[in-house]
Order: structure tokens, then C-alpha cells, then sequence
């Protein structure tokens, strides 16, 4: 009866546990690992220009809608000018404004991109308009109309006449029309805004869009590719002026698919702009965050990451707390393990996690050692129980300074490492176990002086793994479950380890006693 | 010598019905030992009121000190008593008793002979007041009450100290029982833990069967080399039923009644224990389980007796020790 109502408790809140980890695992991509690193590219925007008298204005297209990434920071550097920010229907633009400038001037933009969770690619929401068409002259104007009625005999729909005049246009033979045509646009950009403007021509909506390749290389330098999006009444489609190929490609950072060009400065055509990619592994916690951030920043703000960095490092050691006393459990119900206290043995683990295992058994001993022999001592002058605790709680704090000022003479590190020692706990521990030790006999207190120090160092070890901080500290429904099995553990009923130990004297005899015969009636 | 093999010796140990600390704390102690009725039995002062209106026996009360001061005032009201034991109320496991059997000038005389000045009896009391021996290390108050002038029965198989018998009660019924006799190395005191000897008795006969010192089972003092086997224990049945009417006393389903033998007095009742029942199992090489299911089984089928008696009865007629 109360025991089902235990085991169905601990399983739904095993179970409600489970699905918030999985959830947090697979729908907001928290890396189950501490060392789980994810890729980063650093997209850099160098911009040069000589400046004119007087004020001068630099602005630059920003990144605004990044399908299948994420941009989880910038930057501006550009000294003495003022950065402004503005965002339209046509995109993003950053102004720098300076009143006067000589010499050659240099600004940068800086972009920190991850890949974002939703890989397909997002419906792009630009507003349809026709693209200038081109001013040609005859006979290049003729060669533009019997190149646009050829395709447009040979394609169904806004689609595919585009992908068929990206097509013949790029051909390796090309037909006199083409041959013709093929001499005016001189960069990959312009074949892309003429391209645009012969769709114009025949009322296809269409617009350039321009966008970074993002390889795998270290580290890159190049300039925006264009692409061209054709509207079909309901949708853009994407289209490689190059190859024809539909689709947004994947590893491709979209920069701007505004009409304005991607840098303007005031009267001054000479700028020049030079992208470098540079590609990095993060550790993936710190980039999910800021992912997260822009995905749902409810989330973020409601759970550990969104306080400040020194409170979070308190709660990493915080929530492995009870990982520590799960192990004692463990330990002492189903091993029979006996410490001092009860949870003395996490405190002293604790400790541990600033002086080193070893260093901290040895700091240990050392002052747990001493301070008996002072104990046995104040024994014989008959102090009272508060004063006596007082007075070794004095000569614990005195004996670790020594140890510190010792061990820094000496050259070595450890001893400088004790600030969290738990002096109170070590007097406690130094108290208990002198009265264990006249009580029962030293055999008693160093067995369970011995015991709290294997505890201790079982619970340091698994405390301290680093796999196991950081699944505690990003998912801390891992508590839950641990908590889920404290509840299941609460009843356990069956022998320890111990004990079968303790009672082997009885298992071993020739023959075994026979149980009571069953009671009838 | 075989290898300590757990999983085998686990399912020995469950056949022999052997109780291991774990089901003796979830199922028994849990499950039949309400909260409130603690201070009942973990205050011996409480224990002794309770015996006392109920009309068991228990060493007379000399002297109750609760505070600092009381201890000077001490020397003064215990002047005219040659012997006496001073227990803290909340001390379990035997911590914390001091027993006087004499005086020599102004300095007291302890059980093991040593002498002891003003001083550090004084001290030793006030460590007790402070909590060093309760449970929780709360403060304490101390008991001062009779010594027990044990009955001479026992001189031969114990070493100094006075040895005492634990019945274990589960909803009233006498379900098993030990004496503990004092050892050298337990340095005259009846605790199992430290050293003394545990030897379990027939309950049917009130008979001694076989003994186990720490984990080795014996059939001799390991001091005085006599026979702990076949000794019988006097006022049996008187025992049985006071330890039975225990249950009734205390409200507790699952306990252990301590006595002790007095030389003039008879059976008394020392104190009781909510918590018994591990070592008691290895001194009767028997396990407590198939007795306490009896006992379940019964009171299932409706069939509890109120009697203390009558529930004496039935443990005499069925919980023999065997092996």
C-alpha cells in the first residue's frame, strides 16, 4: 500500500525528470558533454577608405535573416566615430559617422556565427518588386529579347525560366545572343544584378541576394557570393547564377538581400571591403546559451546560466552536494560503512575539491592527528563541552595556518589551498572521535575515522568528474532522478555488505538452523 | 579458508530468517514504533515514572541533576549512599554510566576499582550534562539511582560488571532474548559492541544455549573459562511477562526491555530500547524474522492477546531456540 504509493511517486518523478532532460538534450541541442564543441566562424567585414573633408558616413548592410545559422555576437570597432544602428524592411545597416578624418581610415565589423537548430531554411518574407532593368544598347538590347523569348519557350514556370536563363547565360558554347550579352557584366556580382535585371525586364520579381561560404577551412578571406531569389506569387526561390542549382546551400552565411548595395560610403567610391572567415570549435555550452538567448530568452532567464558567472560557479559546487550524499548513502545503507556524522564525510569531500585528494588526506590526518593529542590532553584539564570544542576549534584554525606557512617554506602549493576547510567540521570530527576513542577503544574510532575518510574520498571522486559537474549543473533534473532513487533506497530492507560480513559466523555453520515450521491455525 | 562469498551467504542468511539492520529499520521499527512514544523509552527518567505507575520494577532514583550547579550540591546529597551509578537520561549503548560501588576519603571508588577525585567526577558529570554521551549531543539531564547488587549467579561467567538480559518485544510477545555478560576487554561493561559476550537464551526453558564474543560464536567465558551453556535464569516466567506488559508501557510495537538480576530485589527493569535486535540474532545463532511473521501472522488472524501473561505463555510454548 504505502509502498506502491513510493514506487509510484519515485517513478513519475524519475520519469518527469527524464523528459526534461530529453528535452533539453535533443529540442535545445545542451551538449550532454563538457567538452562538446560545436563550430564557430567569425565572419570579419575590413573596411578601407581615403576620406574627403568634412563629415564623413560609412554604411554597411548587416546581417539580418541567417537561414541555417545563427549570429550570436558583434562587434564594431571604428575609433573616434559614432556607431549607429538602424534596421528597415529592406535589413540592417550599421552608420559610422565621423565630422573629420584624414589619413586612410580602417573599420571592422565583427560576426560570431553558430549553426542554429532548425537547419531547413526559412521562408525568406522580402517584399516583391521588379529589378531595374539594365539600359542596353542595340544590338545588345535585340540579343536580350530573343535570349528572354528562347527561355521563356523552354521553362514552365518563373522557376525554371529562371534556372534556364542562369543556364544558356552560363553556357560553355554560347549562343551569339548570349556571346554578346556575356560582355557586359564584368564581376560574379554584376552577371548577378544583370541577371536580376533581365528577369525585370519580363516582370519576374526577383532579387540579389549576397552571402558568405562558410568552409572548413582555419581561416579564409573572401567576398560575398550573389545569389538571385525569384518570387512565384507565393514563395522566393533561390537560384545560383553560376550553376542554375535551386536552394539556399547550406554552408552559406546570408549577408544581406537588401537592394542597397552592401557598402556605401558618402561620395566616395573608392572604399574597399574585404571579408575573412576564420573558423573555430567553441565549447558548446558557451555558444548555446547565446543561441538559446535567440531562439527563447525565456528559457535562458529562467534557468541557472542567467546568473552572473561567480554565482554560477557557487552552484556548480552547490548542486553537486547531494551527488556527494547519495554516494554516503550508498555507502552506509547498502555497504554499512560507518563515518562520523552524517553528512560529514560530503563536507570534508568538499574540502577536497580545493586542497587535491591526496594533499586533503594528508591535510586530513595531519590536523585530525594532532588535534587528538591536544584533545587527550585538555582531557586531563577538565574543560566543559562548549569551551573544549571552543578551545579546539582555535587550535585546528592555528595548526592548518601552520601547515599553510610549513608547506609555502617548504615550496609546496597544497597547504595555501585550505581556505575552505571546514575548521568547525574538523573539530567536531577531533571531538567525536576522542570520545569514540575512550568510549570504545581506539580499534572503533580509527575504524571510523578511517571510514569517513574513504567516504569522503569516494564522494571527492565522483563529485568531482568533470562529466558529472557539468550534466548536474546544465540538467539539474538529474537530482530528480537522484532524488527519485533516494526515495526507492529509503525502503530498502535487504542486508548490507557489512553485515553479511558481521553475521558470516552464522551463514557458515555445518548446518544451517532450521527455520520455524510454518504456523498453522 | 573459503573465500567470503556475499551473495551465497545472503541467501543463507535470509533462509536462517536473519534481520539485517535495513528491514529491522524500515519494517519493524518504522512501521510499529510511532514517533511521540520515543521520549518514552529514549528518557530513562520517563521510562522509570512509566514503570513505576504501572508497577514494574526499577532501580530507586537518588538524585536527579539537570543543571551545572546541581553537581557541588551533588557530593552533599549522596554523602550517606556508599554506592551508586550515575546515568545520563538520553545515553544509549551504555555511554556515559558510572557506577561507584565505594569511597576512600573525599574520592569515589569506580566498578573497575579505579579511584576517581571530586574533580573528575565532577567533570565527568558535567560532560554528560552538556550532551557528550546523548544521542544527538542535546543537553542532558543525569539519573542517580541504586546500584544493582547483581545476584551471584553469574559471578562465575562474568569479569567484574554487572551483566544484564535483553528480551526483544514485538507487539507484546516475548520474541527473543540474551544475557550480555561483562568481559576484560569490555572492561566490565554490558555492551556487545565493546567487547562483552552476548549469550542467547531459550526462551521454552529460560535456558542459556551458546554465546558470540565480536563475531566468533563461543561456548566459555573467553576470562573465567567457564561454561556459558545450560545456565539457567532465574524468575523466567516473572521476566517474560514484565517484559511482555512493556509493550502496554512504552506504546511501542518493537522494543528491547533491559533487566537486570538484584541480589535482594529481583528482576529490575533498566531501560528500554526502540531500536534492538542485530546482535541478539548472532548470540541465539537464530534469526528474528520467522518469529516476528508469527507474531504478524497472528495479529492478522485477530487473534492478539491483551494478557501480558497469556502472551508470555504463547512465546514459552513457540519461540524455541534451535540449532
Amino acid at each position: 500500500m504505502k509502498k506502491t504509493q513510493l514506487y509510484l511517486l519515485a517513478v513519475i518523478v524519475a520519469s518527469l525528470a527524464a523528459a526534461a532532460i530529453g528535452y533539453k538534450w535533443q529540442v535545445l541541442k545542451f551538449p550532454l558533454q563538457p567538452e562538446a564543441e560545436v563550430e564557430v566562424w567569425t565572419l570579419q567585414a575590413r573596411i578601407e577608405y581615403r576620406p574627403k573633408r568634412g563629415p564623413n558616413t560609412v554604411t554597411l548592410q548587416l546581417p539580418t535573416v541567417t537561414p541555417g545559422f545563427t549570429l550570436v555576437d558583434e562587434k564594431f570597432v571604428a575609433r573616434n566615430y559614432s556607431t549607429l544602428q538602424e534596421t528597415s524592411a529592406e535589413g540592417r545597416d550599421v552608420q559610422w559617422a565621423i565630422r573629420r578624418a584624414s589619413g586612410a581610415q580602417t573599420l571592422y565589423y565583427r560576426a560570431t556565427v553558430v549553426r542554429s537548430a532548425g537547419n531547413e531554411i526559412p521562408d525568406l518574407a522580402f517584399e516583391p518588386h521588379l529589378a531595374t532593368a539594365p539600359v542596353l544598347e542595340e544590338p545588345r538590347a535585340t540579343a536580350a529579347q530573343s535570349l528572354l523569348d528562347a527561355v521563356r519557350d523552354q521553362s514552365a514556370d518563373v522557376v525554371t525560366y529562371a534556372r534556364e536563363l542562369v543556364h544558356r547565360f552560363n553556357e560553355a558554347t554560347p549562343s551569339q545572343d548570349v556571346a554578346i550579352l556575356r560582355e557586359v557584366p564584368q564581376t560574379h556580382g554584376e552577371r548577378a544584378q544583370f541577371l536580376a535585371g533581365l528577369l525585370g525586364q519580363r516582370n519576374i520579381p526577383v532579387r540579389v541576394l549576397y552571402g558568405l561560404p562558410l568552409g572548413t577551412e582555419h581561416l579564409t578571406t573572401g567576398s560575398p557570393k550573389a545569389w538571385l531569389a525569384v518570387y512565384n506569387g507565393e514563395r522566393w526561390a533561390v537560384v545560383d547564377p553560376v550553376s542554375g542549382a535551386e536552394g539556399w546551400p547550406s554552408n552559406v552565411f546570408l549577408w544581406s538581400s537588401g537592394e542597397r548595395p552592401l557598402l556605401r560610403v558618402d561620395g566616395n567610391p573608392n572604399a574597399t571591403m574585404e571579408f575573412s572567415i576564420s573558423r573555430n570549435l567553441a565549447d558548446a555550452m558557451a555558444v548555446a546559451e547565446p543561441r538559446l538567448e535567440v531562439q527563447d530568452a525565456n528559457l535562458v532567464r529562467y534557468s541557472l546560466l542567467s546568473l552572473p558567472l561567480q554565482t554560477q560557479q557557487v552552484y556548480r559546487v552547490l548542486l553537486m552536494i547531494p551527488v556527494g550524499a547519495f554516494i554516503m548513502l550508498l555507502l552506509r545503507n547498502l555497504v554499512g560503512v560507518k563515518t562520523f556524522g552524517t553528512f560529514m564525510p560530503v563536507l570534508i569531500a568538499l574540502a577536497f575539491r580545493d586542497t587535491g585528494i591526496i594533499a586533503g588526506m594528508v591535510l586530513f590526518a595531519l590536523v585530525i592527528g594532532a588535534g587528538l593529542l591536544v584533545r587527550f590532553y585538555m582531557e586531563r584539564l577538565r574543560l566543559l563541552l562548549v569551551p573544549r570544542l571552543t578551545a579546539i576549534l582555535i587550535l585546528v584554525v592555528l595548526l592548518m595556518a601552520l601547515v599553510s606557512v610549513l608547506s609555502n617554506r617548504l615550496g609546496i602549493e597544497v597547504g595555501l589551498s585550505v581556505a575552505l576547510f571546514p575548521m568547525v567540521i574538523m573539530a567536531m570530527t577531533i571531538e567525536r572521535m576522542s570520545v569514540a576513542w575512550e568510549e570504545r577503544g581506539g580499534g572503533t574510532a580509527m575504524r571510523e575515522g578511517v571510514g569517513t575518510l574513504v567516504v569522503a574520498a569516494l564522494a571527492y571522486l565522483v563529485m568531482s568528474w568533470p562529466p558529472l559537474e557539468h550534466l548536474v549543473f546544465v540538467f539539474p533534473e538529474v537530482l530528480l532522478i537522484l532524488f527519485a532513487l533516494t526515495l526507492l533506497l529509503g525502503r530498502y530492507s535487504g542486508y548490507r555488505l557489512m553485515e553479511l560480513f558481521r553475521f558470516r559466523a552464522l551463514a557458515r555453520e555445518a548446518d544451517p538452523i532450521a527455520p520455524d515450521p510454518v504456523a498453522k491455525g | 579458508m573459503r573465500w567470503f562469498n556475499p551473495i551465497a551467504t545472503a541467501r543463507t542468511l535470509r533462509k536462517i530468517g536473519l534481520m539485517g539492520i535495513g528491514q529491522r529499520n524500515a519494517d519493524y521499527v518504522l512501521m510499529h514504533n510511532p514517533r511521540k512514544f520515543y521520549p518514552r523509552v529514549d528518557d530513562k527518567l520517563i521510562t522509570k515514572k512509566l514503570a513505576l505507575a504501572a508497577g514494574l520494577p526499577v532501580p530507586d532514583l537518588y538524585a536527579v541533576v539537570r543543571e551545572e550547579h546541581e553537581i557541588t550540591e551533588l557530593h552533599r546529597r549522596l554523602q550517606d549512599r556508599e554506592q551508586f551509578v550515575v546515568k545520563p537520561a538520553h545515553g544509549s549503548g551504555g555511554d556515559g554510566i558510572l557506577v561507584i560501588t565505594g569511597r576512600r576519603g573525599e574520592r569515589y571508588r569506580r566498578a573497575n576499582g579505579d579511584l576517581m577525585s571530586r574533580d573528575e567526577f565532577g567533570h565527568h558529570l558535567s560532560n554528560g550534562l552538556s550532551g557528550l554521551f546523548s544521542l544527538g549531543g542535546q543537553p542532558d539531564h543525569l539519573l542517580v539511582e541504586y546500584c544493582v547488587q547483581f545476584d551471584p549467579i553469574f559471578d562465575q561467567v562474568s569479569f567484574r560488571g554487572v551483566p544484564d538480559i535483553r528480551i526483544i518485544v514485538f507487539l507484546g510477545y516475548p520474541v527473543m532474548a540474551m544475557i550480555r555478560l561483562p568481559t576484560r576487554l569490555s572492561d566490565g561493561k554490558a555492551n556487545l559492541h565493546q567487547g562483552a559476550i552476548g549469550v542467547g537464551i531459550d526462551i521454552p526453558s529460560g535456558k542459556t544455549r551458546r554465546g558470540v564474543w565480536g563475531t566468533e560464536l563461543i561456548r566459555e567465558h573467553p576470562d573465567t573459562e567457564h561454561s556459558i551453556v545450560g545456565l539457567e535464569i532465574p524468575h523466567w516466567d516473572h521476566l517474560l511477562s514484565m517484559a511482555a506488559r512493556c509493550h502496554e508501557l512504552s506504546g511501542m510495537g518493537y522494543v528491547g526491555v533491559d533487566f537486570v538480576l538484584d541480589r535482594v530485589r529481583g528482576p529490575l527493569i533498566l531501560e528500554l530500547n526502540a531500536r534492538p535486535g542485530l546482535a541478539i540474532q548472532m548470540a541465539n545463532g537464530n534469526g528474528l524474522l520467522h518469529r516476528l511473521q508469527r507474531v504478524e501472522a497472528l495479529q492478522a488472524r485477530g487473534e492478539w492477546q491483551s494478557d501480558a501473561a497469556a502472551r508470555a505463555r504463547f512465546a514459552r510454548e513457540h519461540f524455541p531456540t534451535r540449532g
